[in-house]
């Protein structure tokens, strides 16, 4: 009742229709319909609640509520003190002893401004000092494509950032995720990479009830298995989980079984859960929204082959990415550009030569 | 074109009005001779900074730069406003950055450079891509992503460039150690030229800004830099963002102005001020011109949750760059409410035509897709989304 209470006075409709359809004399659990925006915003609430040294900074994220509204209410509730609005200065991550900031990144774009610092500063610091100096700090914001933002404002960073030793990166897909590895980022004593994405942030996920709970987190470097499947294996992360679901669906009717696995961490990846899913299906396909040269596909290709999974393979790794240019404006470049539900259809049934 | 016909039978309106109210009054038919030429005018005095004087304060505005700043300004507001209905058909897609208010920066700053000068601004450039040469269809095609855009359908609201205007940036203070280095380019190549580099007062705590600031003096680059202050960066209003709201006194080593950026005769005059001290050698100039924007920091903002509508109808109504235009022609006999008008008809077909084929050209061609990625490199093959696709780059 509490917890649905409290989704109630922060998600506005979606959550009104849900109360309404809760009958409140059974105490069967019910799940609940909540956005990625406000599965971050409430994880957010719910850690500056918390702890004391849990602070929000970033462009806009106190009195105009976030630019993309992931921090709606959260000045209001906490003050000038835990959410502050920063001026355009990227570069001025804190490094405040016994802090723990959030920094908000209104697009990981932006973050370049501020990469020396977060990998020189925030990611080496722990081993530099021989563990004397840790560094909590969590940099999250939207990250990859949106709709129609062009090249400067459409790259992923899954892979920059994965490459780095000190950061840990985490992609989440649905709410639950974000919920989950954003509570964990902010309680993990390392700096946290939560790479959001903009186009998810209005889409409502099922919450279910342990996911509600003031305490529910997601373990970082744990991939889930979303699909169960014994034909193929397809990993992807971010928004391309749910095009990985759609096109395993559509398979499903020809008798191809996708396990689609949802990667949730980057950096440190669970290669295990992969590899034992493709000594299950003996097929593999990585799907992502970033560039193909260096990515995500290409460090799963690499590993896979380094263990005991490359000997079950039938067929080498498929990686779908997006294309290798800059990202174009026009609408029918653009849809072009990224991996579309038909191009993982395609490239499933070219792996497994049908 | 002011023909007799219409004097005539204006004139003939205007006695009839006259005695149907009972007024004895004595018209006489205008005709071009009846017009000013050209008149002087008191402007503003800019604020200086690390200066000995500042742009003159009479200015003379002849009656063609009058009718001709008259077209541009109204042309831009037009076409921005266009932009504004076509974003809510959704015809226009992602980022919108309308330069609505702002129009006298534009039009003065080009009004005392050269074409064959430069020019680099952020993404509310619309104004500055029309300024620099683009057409109006040609933006407008760029904003609906169509092939017939000034980038071919690539760049978008943000990324528009012509002959000697370098966009069009998207990632905030960039574009100032840009234009810090086509200043460069201008002094190697002894040609005379400069670059006017601008940035806004959001942009303004970059540290960026301040390396340029710091090479542009030390080797004394021929760079204009202006800060186009129209009080708020996004949603945050100047004082919650800056130290110091002095932008043109933040060059701390660099000659500052501070300019009404409302009025295209003080941006005129001040730009002609900052290109005589660029072009003598003497190294950068700041200037900031005081202005504000109606619109929102993007279609996406409704821009009133920081500000009032109090506030943005007082400044429509009190400092609108071109009416403030308008208002000092008429005043002086320099034209006439019927000429102007006619220009505003003009305007608004022209915008029409734009936009009209701004909605029906085709979009580019999937064959575009992978073209321009390198320069001078014969046919290359990009990968698709796919190991099977391969794609082709015909630069």
């Amino acid at each position: 009742m509490a917890a649905s209470l409290r989704c109630f006075l922060r998600s506005g409709k979606n959550t009104v229709s849900a109360l309404q359809r809760r009958d409140f004399h059974r105490s069967a659990p019910a799940a609940v319909q909540m956005t990625v925006r406000d599965a971050l915003n409430q994880a957010m609430d719910e850690e500056l609640e918390r702890d004391e040294r849990v602070f929000l900074l970033g462009e806009e994220v106190a009195q105009y509520d976030g630019a993309y509204k992931v921090s709606r209410g959260l000045w209001k509730k906490y003050g000038d003190k835990r959410i502050i609005d920063t001026p355009i200065s990227e570069i001025n991550v804190l490094l405040q002893a016994g802090l723990r900031p959030i920094c908000e990144f209104m697009t990981f774009n932006f973050s370049m401004q501020a990469i020396d610092q977060i990998i020189n500063s925030a990611a080496k610091t722990y081993y530099m000092s021989a563990g004397l100096q840790s560094v909590p700090i969590v940099f999250r914001g939207p990250n990859g494509a949106s709709a129609g933002v062009a090249a400067q404002h459409s790259q992923c960073f899954a892979a920059w950032y994965g490459h780095c030793p000190g950061l840990k990166v985490v992609s989440p897909w649905n709410s639950e995720d974000a919920k989950g590895l954003l509570k964990s980022a902010i309680r993990d004593e390392n700096p946290v990479v939560v790479l959001e994405n903009e186009l998810l942030y209005g889409v409502p996920f099922e919450m279910s009830e342990e996911a509600q709970s003031k305490d529910f987190t997601i373990p970082i470097g744990k991939a889930k298995i979303e699909r169960q499947g014994n034909s193929i294996t397809l990993v992807a992360h971010s928004r391309y989980v749910g095009h990985c679901l759609d096109a395993a669906a559509v398979l499903a009717k020809e008798g191809i079984e996708c396990e689609v696995i949802n990667l949730r961490t980057i950096r440190p990846m669970d290669v295990e859960t992969i590899e034992t899913s493709v000594m299950k299906t003996n097929h593999l396909v990585t799907v992502e929204g970033g560039w193909p040269q260096f990515g995500i596909g290409a460090e799963i290709c690499a590993r896979i082959m380094e263990g005991p999974a490359f000997n079950y393979l039938d067929s080498p790794v498929t990686r779908v990415t997006g294309v290798d240019i800059p990202m174009p404006y026009a609408k029918i470049l653009e849809d072009h550009s990224l991996p579309q539900v038909k191009d993982i259809i395609f490239s499933v049934k070219k792996t497994l030569n049908i | 074109m002011y023909s007799n016909d219409r004097c005539t039978w204006s004139f003939i309106n205007l006695l009839h009005t006259c005695f149907s109210q009972g007024a004895a009054v004595i018209m006489s038919a205008r005709t071009y001779a009846d017009f000013t030429t050209q008149a002087t005018f008191e402007i503003k005095k800019c604020d200086v900074f690390k200066l000995d004087e500042g742009p003159a304060t009479q200015v003379v505005l002849t009656r063609d730069e009058g009718l001709q700043y008259y077209r541009t300004m109204q042309t831009m507001r037009r076409m921005e406003l266009k932009a504004d209905q076509l974003y809510k058909q959704k015809i226009i897609r992602g980022f919108c950055h309308l330069y609505d208010g702002q129009e006298a920066c534009a039009v003065g700053i080009e009004a005392s450079i050269n074409l064959s000068d430069h020019l680099i601004t952020a993404y509310r450039a619309h104004g500055y891509t029309y300024t620099r040469g683009g057409t109006v269809k040609e933006i407008m095609a760029e904003l609906t992503g169509r092939r017939g855009g000034i980038a071919k359908g690539k760049g978008g609201s943000m990324h528009m460039y012509c002959k000697h205007f370098y966009g069009g940036n998207g990632i905030v203070g960039a574009q100032v150690p840009l234009g810090a280095g086509v200043a460069l380019a201008c002094k190697y190549q002894g040609n005379n030229e400069l670059c006017v580099c601008l940035y806004g007062d959001g942009a303004a705590n970059q540290g960026q800004i301040f390396e340029t600031y710091n090479m542009a003096a030390l080797w004394k680059l021929p760079v204009i830099f202006i800060c186009e202050n129209n009080r708020y960066g996004m949603g945050t209003s100047v004082e919650r963002a800056a130290a110091s709201t002095d932008y043109f006194k933040r060059g701390e080593f660099i000659p500052g102005l501070r300019v009404d950026g409302m009025d295209v005769l003080c941006v005129r005059e001040a730009t002609r001020f900052a290109a005589d001290h660029c072009r003598s050698g003497k190294g950068p100039i700041l200037m900031e011109l005081q202005t504000y924007r109606y619109h929102g920091h993007s279609m996406s903002d409704p821009g009133v949750s920081y500000r009032t509508r109090e506030e943005i109808q007082e400044v429509r109504s009190k400092s609108d760059p071109i009416s403030m235009l308008k208002d000092r022609m008429l005043s002086n006999n320099m034209a006439s409410v019927e000429e102007l008008k006619e220009i505003d008809v003009e305007v608004r077909k022209e915008i029409e035509d734009a936009a009209q084929f701004a909605t029906t050209d085709p979009e580019p061609p999937l064959e575009e897709l992978c073209n321009h990625i390198f320069c001078d490199m014969p046919s290359l093959e990009v990968r698709g989304t796919n190991p099977w696709a391969k794609l082709k780059s015909v630069s």
